[in-house]
């Protein structure tokens, strides 16, 4: 029951933020605060209490629509692959939170979505029926359309519309090849779909392979799918942007080692080397555009096609070192890129810019906002001693032996991002003090030191503590890789 | 744990690794309290920093007296750290040699530019952060020289960088200090590449990145061809970056922009040389393969000839030293293509002592004058004896003038290029007279002759951060606290190269590395007295230019026209690669079109298909006629499809 408490808990918080009087309304940030809290305490418990290469556990199973030949079961469960992502959830949204604590318009509508997001995102990360999976991978599109159109700025109804649009035109090729599996081997159930091997189905599986690829991708994003992702993020709120870039993107990683690799392992090894190849190019592909941007979102937003590309790499790999580093990478880039989004998000309160242009010498009035985009941009060039460079180097040497040409062209990677990031530093943070910005107040709101220090302390932590997620990841990656090995 | 002990000719140093460890985490405390704690405090930030180095300095020297009384044996403690899959990463502590010698090279000098600093960034807002920044640096430096394996060795690596990054922008305000340092961390990246890959192959091919088990590849052949080529190699890209070999050197220059303490430790004593330290650390691989140990030694006679021949004509006094270190870096390296792995290192050991001294010499002439243009000084030997004595004392040391250190180091490098490599032999003795030549200039413009008022202050500049607090119309000597430290550093630059008499230094670090190192030639009075000759030449002709007049230098300029251009515009390489290059064919060229690309072709695309669905929504409407006859006939169609598709999935 943990693993439902734990899933439902923010949910349940939205539903009594909903029900607050109209002049109760700013209790609601309150509310949500307590819900996060809560949540993130759960499952650090869990995280502590999880037997470390212990396979499915907290395992929630009841059966849900029994239809003669199938049943749909409500199944929650967590292994080593989906422990540190589902902390990783309840970390940021609780991060959310904080940076949304001087949200005016419509409090109780924007922390209800807020607290529905993190539902489903818990969802698709602890979901074993892949219908039930299906479900809460949909439920994510209702908060964020709304929040991205509500309480967002620019183009928000285009930039809502065309992460919808594409997410939805995703998931129908999912949705094909969930069922063409599900008529195949006659369950919804992961595990099972995970263990057993399937020889044939209503479609090719080649094509139920790259089908569920295609629903993934979109989320990744992989270059060409890539096009929503700088729309709705310049156009999202600071929360939403650290959400998407945080967790959300980690849904179609994830996903792709949970099904495509380990239930489709022959097809996996197959496509490895296509998966490998799309990896680098958006690593170099996003980097190149991440150089012509020059609003501060959009240009996190390319780093992110660029450092997501990593993932596809090291699982295009399919050796555990190659897999457990794309997973570490997601969590990296989630700590990494969240943080950027909440220092930028701060920044733009108290300048109402993120043209870059009009940016710079800011380290002078808000040292402490400019310290925390220095650090967040030296964790996302893959500064040694933080997250993202055990990450990288482990997808590097993981997936060197394997794919050779993928690896020496992603590894330009690492000069490019040191490129764009420093020389936004250089823009942004450093240069003459300009005037304009005498009035910006650094040192404002405890929460929005809270969440900066939260995050560097993680970032820090997976830097030079890597084992406390490693020898998670590494036996639930090991079984997904042993069977592509056959 | 696994505690790993090897010796080749001595015995196993008994020292406790908790003191190796403590070495580094002295200084990262003091960073971690600086940051956390006392930040707003700049004198206790300034001692507990002090204090920290202190402690790393004596242990370093009880590492140093513990591994000479064991006759140079290697002591080597890892730890699992953590592990993916096959991949299983260690953090370790190895004490040689090498190892015991760079650090007190390391820690000696960061205490003495530690204490000097106190005088040189008096009032400066940013004097905690400083200190924190420096600590930082000194961490990373000892970790690097200290790891047992090359992964650990690339995170200390980084982290040099880092620091140096955060050094050299240190006054961020500046423009030219922000641009400088995004310069040097991305040119010095772009050799981590080849060090990167150094790895990735290493650890593909065999398995381990432990430092003494690749000596054992490079010695049993087994870390062979192509392979063994591409790892000398793709280590020396490396060391090019953070050495400012030719053809990265452009970042160092412009790293002048930091403090000029900072210029002394890291820019001058310690970081650039860690490319010489690492490819010492991996000689028996370069030694094993002839390509890579070729080109070692050309890059390196380059790099010497491009730093001296641009030393030549600089007019800012710190520009001068920060050529000549790269020239010296490029003798480094050119005794490594020699063979002198005991040679080179013992460069690196003496360069550190008189570099650090002329760096921190001309910033006691900063605090004086207010500018580092040698064209607003002349004659401060009068009003700053000790300054200038100490600077005249590292030139004469720096030019190889018996018996100070330079002359012990240069003396062998020639040596050994003359008995190995000709060619290399003839750029080296050629540079030297380079060397003696442009030292001697920038002595004469800043000490002799009549001085030209400096750098007048201005108080109109809003430069909160200036903290010039001298009359520069009246230049003084510097305080004791600055003083002092010249004066120590006066005595390494005299006596360091001492250590080489009877070969005792290069027993010392060669038992560091083991293998069939190749014999060091026997000393040599001939070459020994052609190199002084040529030393003096050199400080001959500066002084019958720069002092005497008996050249103009006006007509020289006049005379070899082009070349001066050339040199002055530092052979065109910045402008090739920022102009050119980085902004031209990579920012408005190659990122423009992807840019172009992705928002035509692959945006629009999206952007078409959303067109094309509104026109087609436009004629499909006239399907939604309202009469219910026409739906009825579309559900039944529709229930009928959805029939045959679960028909066809399930035949009965």
């Amino acid at each position: 029951m943990l693993l439902t408490l734990l899933v439902f808990l923010p949910a349940f918080a939205g539903l009594l933020i909903l029900l607050l009087p109209a002049d109760r309304a700013g209790y609601s940030r309150w509310l949500a605060l307590l819900g996060s809290l809560v949540a993130l305490a759960i499952s650090i418990g869990m995280f502590f209490d999880f037997q470390t290469g212990g396979g499915f556990q907290f395992v929630d199973r009841a059966s849900w629509i029994d239809v003669g030949s199938f049943e749909i079961q409500y199944f929650l469960a967590v292994d080593g692959l989906s422990m540190p992502l589902v902390v990783l959830t309840t970390f940021l949204t609780a991060a959310a939170v904080l940076v949304s604590f001087s949200i005016e318009y419509r409090p109780r509508a924007y922390f209800a979505c807020l607290m529905v997001l993190s539902t489903a995102v818990l969802g698709v990360f602890t979901a074993m029926d892949f219908l039930l999976f299906f479900l809460f991978w949909e439920l994510e599109l209702f908060p964020m359309y709304l929040l991205i159109s509500v309480w967002g700025s620019g183009r928000r109804e285009y930039s809502a519309m065309k992460f919808v649009l594409y997410t939805v035109a995703g998931s129908a090729f999912m949705l094909v090849a969930i069922l063409a599996l599900a008529f195949s081997a006659g369950t919804f159930d992961m595990e099972v779909l995970g263990t057993s091997t399937i020889t044939t189905a209503v479609l090719p599986l080649g094509w139920v392979f790259l089908f569920l690829f295609i629903g993934f991708a979109v989320k990744l994003p992989i270059v060409p799918l890539h096009t929503w992702l700088p729309d709705a993020h310049s156009d999202a709120p600071t929360a939403v942007s650290v959400m998407l870039a945080g967790v959300l993107l980690k849904m179609g990683g994830y996903a792709i080692i949970r099904t495509c690799v380990t239930i489709l392992p022959d097809q996996a090894n197959d496509y490895g080397i296509w998966l490998a190849a799309i990896g680098s190019i958006s690593v170099l592909y996003g980097a190149f555009v991440t150089f012509r941007q020059t609003d501060v979102k959009r240009l996190i937003a390319y780093s992110s096609v660029s450092h997501m590309g990593l993932v596809l790499l090291g699982i295009g790999a399919l050796g555990t070192t190659a897999m457990v580093g794309a997973a570490y990478q997601m969590l990296a880039h989630g700590l990494i890129t969240g943080m950027l989004f909440v220092v930028v998000g701060l920044m733009y309160e108290r300048t109402h810019t993120r043209e870059i242009g009009r940016l710079g010498g800011l380290a002078r009035q808000m040292p402490l906002i400019a310290t925390g985009l220095v650090f967040a941009g030296f964790a996302s060039v893959g500064l040694p001693s933080l997250a993202g460079f055990i990450a990288e180097i482990t997808v590097f040497l993981g997936a060197f032996q394997k794919h050779e040409w993928a690896v020496i062209m992603a590894i330009f990677g690492v000069v490019l991002s040191a490129g764009y990031i420093l020389w936004t530093l250089q823009r942004v943070v450093f240069g003459p003090v300009r005037h304009e910005w005498d009035e910006a107040d650094d040192q404002k709101h405890w929460w929005e030191h809270a969440s900066v220090i939260g995050l560097a302390a993680l970032v820090i932590l997976l830097g030079v503590y890597p084992s406390l997620i490693m020898d998670m990841l590494d036996p639930a990656i090991g079984v997904v890789s042993a069977r592509v090995a056959g | 744990m696994i505690q790993l002990f090897a010796a080749t000719t001595g015995e196993v140093p008994g020292i406790s690794e908790v003191v190796l460890w403590a070495i580094i985490l002295c200084p990262l405390a003091a960073f971690a309290a600086i940051t956390l704690y006392v930040r707003h405090l700049p004198k206790i930030a300034g001692y507990l920093s002090i204090v920290a180095i202190g402690v790393s300095f004596v242990l370093s020297l009880i590492a140093l007296v513990d591994v000479l009384g064991a006759g140079g044996g290697i002591a080597i403690y890892s730890h699992d750290w953590f592990q993916a899959g096959p991949l299983e990463l260690a953090l370790g502590v190895r004490i040689d040699g090498l190892t015991a010698v760079m650090l007190v090279v390391v820690s000696s000098v960061s205490l003495l530019v530690q204490v000097y600093s106190q005088g040189y960034m008096e009032g400066d807002p940013g004097y905690g952060r400083y200190y924190a920044y420096m600590s930082l640096f000194i961490t990373a430096m000892l970790g690097l020289v200290l790891a047992d394996n090359l992964f650990m060795l690339f995170i200390f690596w980084e982290l040099v960088g880092l620091s140096s990054y955060l050094l050299i922008g240190f006054w961020f305000h500046k423009p030219s200090a922000a641009s400088a340092a995004k310069k040097a961390f991305i040119v010095t990246r772009i050799g981590d590449l080849g060090l990167l890959a150094a790895i990735l192959l290493i650890w593909t091919r065999h398995d381990t990145l432990a430092i003494h088990e690749i000596h054992d590849l490079a010695l049993t052949g087994a870390l062979a061809g192509t392979t063994l080529t591409l790892f000398g190699l793709g280590l020396f890209a490396g060391a090019v970056g953070k050495s400012a070999q030719f053809p990265l050197h452009v970042w160092l220059p412009d790293a002048m922009e930091g403090p000029t303490p900072v210029s002394a430790l890291i820019h001058a004593a310690t970081m650039v040389a860690a490319g010489v330290y690492l490819m010492a650390r991996f000689f028996p691989v370069i030694e094993a393969s002839p390509d890579a140990l070729n080109v070692v030694g050309w890059i390196g006679a380059a790099t010497v000839a491009v730093g001296a021949s641009l030393a030549l004509v600089q007019t800012d006094l710190k520009r001068v030293l920060a050529y000549s270190t790269i020239s010296q870096l490029g003798y480094m390296m050119l005794a490594l293509g020699v063979f002198g792995y005991a040679v080179a290192v013992f460069h690196l050991f003496t360069h550190a002592f008189f570099k650090a001294l002329l760096f921190l010499g001309s910033g006691s002439v900063n605090h004086a004058t207010n500018t580092f243009d040698m064209r607003l000084m002349g004659g401060l030997r009068t009003v700053m004896p000790i300054t200038f004595w100490t600077f005249l004392i590292g030139t004469l040391s720096l030019s190889g003038i018996f018996p100070l250190a330079g002359f012990w180091s240069k003396d062998e490098i020639l040596l050994e290029a003359w008995v190995n490599n000709k060619g290399l032999y003839a750029v080296a003795a050629i540079a030297s007279f380079v060397t003696a030549l442009y030292m001697f200039r920038a002595t004469f413009l800043t000490f002799f002759g009549t001085y030209k008022g400096g750098e007048p202050v201005d108080h109109e500049d809003e430069d909160e951060d200036s903290h010039f607090h001298g009359d520069p119309a009246h230049p003084h000597e510097s305080s004791w606290v600055m003083t002092v430290p010249l004066l120590i550093l006066t005595a390494g630059a005299i006596a360091a190269g001492w250590w080489a008499w009877g070969k005792e230094f290069h027993h010392f670090v060669e038992a560091a590395v083991p293998g069939g190192l190749h014999k060091a030639p026997d000393f040599s009075y001939w070459i020994a007295i052609t190199s002084s000759l040529i030393a003096v030449a050199g400080i001959g002709t500066a002084w019958a230019i720069y002092h005497r007049g008996l050249v103009s230098s006006a007509e020289i300029r006049k005379v070899a026209f082009p070349l001066v251009a050339l040199l002055e515009n530092k052979f065109f390489l910045d402008d090739l690669y920022e102009r050119a290059f980085a902004v031209q064919a990579f920012q408005r060229g190659w990122n423009r079109l992807v840019e172009i690309f992705d928002t035509t072709a692959v945006d629009g695309a999206v952007n078409g298909v959303g067109w094309v669905g509104t026109q087609s929504s436009r004629v499909l409407r006239h399907a939604q006629t309202g009469q219910v006859q026409l739906y009825g006939v579309g559900i039944a169609a529709g229930v009928f499809i959805v029939a045959i598709i679960v028909f066809i999935a399930n035949p009965l």
